[in-house]
């Protein structure tokens, strides 16, 4: 045993949860650094040299995230982060439209900010229809087309879910939308950077980016909002009319070039990044796989982001898991893990068993991760699982054959 | 969460992991919980003829807390008799382990397993009895 210091501790884990968050690359906080103390200019201020440069960088940065998503400078609106965008979204083109349409059609998967949305929408006088997803986390079109009605003003639905990675078939509910002329907006956070994205080929007409999960900053995001066919919203924050008028507020110059420049990375990286990154998890499932039986993977193997798995590993329970490889930063769906003590509302709308909800680990593999990462989480999770099994009563019960839905449980 | 050192201790050393052979006369064996809940112990006490617990074993699925409450039950009952085992309280457990306040419930579960596992053997015991007259 080496008596050197360990790489990764419980205090310097190695980080595994690229689905929450991402360190910003280091090029981007280069980028940016100069907009803090030398060029810190107002990019409204337009009487002076401070303003004009401070200006001519967010502008820079807005062609290069229009570039990323093949949209035009003119459709890119900064705001704070997806949450925002997806709210600015949400009730901003629905009360735009109210008097109209106020039919709503989004999907059980979503992220919180999308559904608390929808639900506070609902306390406006709209009606909202969650789709549920199949058991591989896609919708399934049919049902989507079934939904809809000449009173429903927008389709919302996530590319790319936070949770499973799963990629939803955005060409397609594109395509159903246009052709309805309902608006179809998409979450796109954990999507844009990572695969594809095309706001013309895919007929989206409002797409949500999050900045901290491409490498960019945190405190930055933007909504796309297409011009032609134009889509028109109320603002949900007034002032000076900054952003077309959809979203007043000065804005946060060196966020705005970081952002910029992570999304010109992503269009220049993007396809080997995935290549390696499906490698790595190639490895990383294989290795667990050797290692371990009754391993389940959440979600579509093939519709997957590429760095993201979500695994259940059966008679072992998430946050004791978790605690054992506390070298690793991971996240679990278990209810353990949850301040409410639920567990995971989208393993669940996958309908996963409850007790494979609570036995689940997020992995989240990103730019940064390497072959030799990969190895040693293997190593440890395996490790674990092989302990904490010996350890659960679950096991022992599987082992001797036992059916454990066939027990009756005493509520507790 | 941030966990006390004691219930890290118990969670990374874990007392007295295993199994008795259930049908043996002078195991009791508690099963508590449910998969559904993410939560279940299996507790078991080996009772001597004068009915002190001589030794315990325990299984059980579950988070940090879980493990560490039933592995502390574990020490705790050796030594008592099964009546004095089965009042120790959930209170005791989680004051012991300094467990956050939404981890109180395991610590409930471990006294429920306890209970469990003594009313296993009491029946048992009963049974024999009854049998031999």
């Amino acid at each position: 045993m080496s008596t050197a210091k360990p790489r990764w501790t419980k205090n310097t884990p190695l980080y595994l949860d690229y689905q929450a968050t991402t360190p910003t690359d280091p090029r981007v906080v280069e980028k940016m650094l100069p907009y803090f103390t030398e060029k810190f200019g107002n990019p409204h201020s337009r009487t002076h040299h401070y303003g004009w440069e401070a200006e001519d960088a967010v502008e820079a940065a807005r062609a290069q995230i229009a570039s990323l998503i093949g949209a035009t400078p003119k459709e890119i609106i900064f705001t704070s982060g997806a949450t925002e965008s997806n709210n600015l979204a949400l009730k901003g083109v629905g009360r735009f439209y109210k008097d109209k349409k106020n039919h709503i059609i989004t999907c059980v998967t979503e992220h919180k900010c999308v559904l608390d949305s929808c639900r506070h929408l609902e306390m406006e006088g709209f009606d909202i229809t969650y789709l549920p997803v199949q058991q591989n986390g896609l919708i399934d079109l049919a049902a989507l087309e079934a939904a809809m009605t000449d009173k429903t003003v927008m389709v919302s639905i996530m590319a790319v879910n936070n949770e499973i990675g799963v990629i939803q078939p955005i060409g397609e509910i594109g395509k159903l939308c246009r052709e309805r002329k309902i608006f179809f907006h998409t979450d796109a956070a954990q999507a844009v950077g990572k695969i594809p994205i095309n706001v013309d080929e895919m007929n989206i007409d409002l797409m949500s980016i999050s900045g901290h999960k491409l490498y960019a900053p945190m405190g930055i995001g933007v909504l796309y909002v297409r011009r032609r066919p134009r889509v028109r919203l109320v603002a949900m924050i007034n002032g000076g009319g900054q952003e077309r008028g959809m979203r007043s507020g000065t804005l946060p110059t060196p966020l705005c070039v970081g952002m910029g420049e992570a999304c010109a990375i992503a269009e220049k990286e993007m396809a080997a990044e995935a290549e390696r990154l499906k490698m790595l998890r190639d490895r990383f499932q294989d290795g667990i796989n050797a290692r371990l039986s009754e391993v389940y993977l959440n979600g579509d193997q093939e519709h997957r982001v590429p760095g993201n798995l979500n695994l259940s590993f059966a008679y072992v329970e998430g946050e004791g898991l978790m605690m054992g490889v506390n070298e690793l930063a991971v996240s679990s769906g278990s209810a353990c893990t949850s301040a409410s003590l639920e567990p995971s509302y989208v393993l669940r709308a996958l309908g996963v068993e409850e007790e494979l909800a609570h036995t689940s680990l997020r992995i989240g593999l990103g730019r940064f991760t390497t072959a030799e990462e990969v190895d040693y989480a293997v190593e440890k999770i395996a490790f674990e699982v092989e302990r904490l099994r010996q350890m659960s009563p679950l096991w022992e019960m599987a082992q001797d054959g036992i059916d454990i839905k066939s027990i009756e449980w005493a509520d507790h | 969460m941030a966990y006390s050192d004691k219930l890290l201790d118990h969670y990374e050393n874990p007392r007295n992991v295993g199994a008795f052979d259930k049908d043996d006369a002078g195991v009791g064996t508690g099963l508590v919980g449910a998969p559904a809940c993410g939560d279940v112990m299996k507790l078991q006490i080996k009772v001597s003829e004068d009915g002190i617990i001589e030794d315990a074993k325990f299984k059980t699925f579950g988070c940090g807390s879980a493990i560490a409450s039933s592995s502390l039950v574990t020490e705790w009952v050796k030594g008592k008799s099964v009546d004095e085992a089965a009042e120790i309280k959930n209170t005791d457990i989680a004051t012991e382990l300094a467990l956050p306040p939404v981890k109180i419930h395991c610590s409930v579960l471990a006294e429920d397993a306890i209970k469990a596992a003594v009313s296993d053997y009491k029946s048992k015991k009963e049974t024999i009895s009854d049998a031999a007259e």
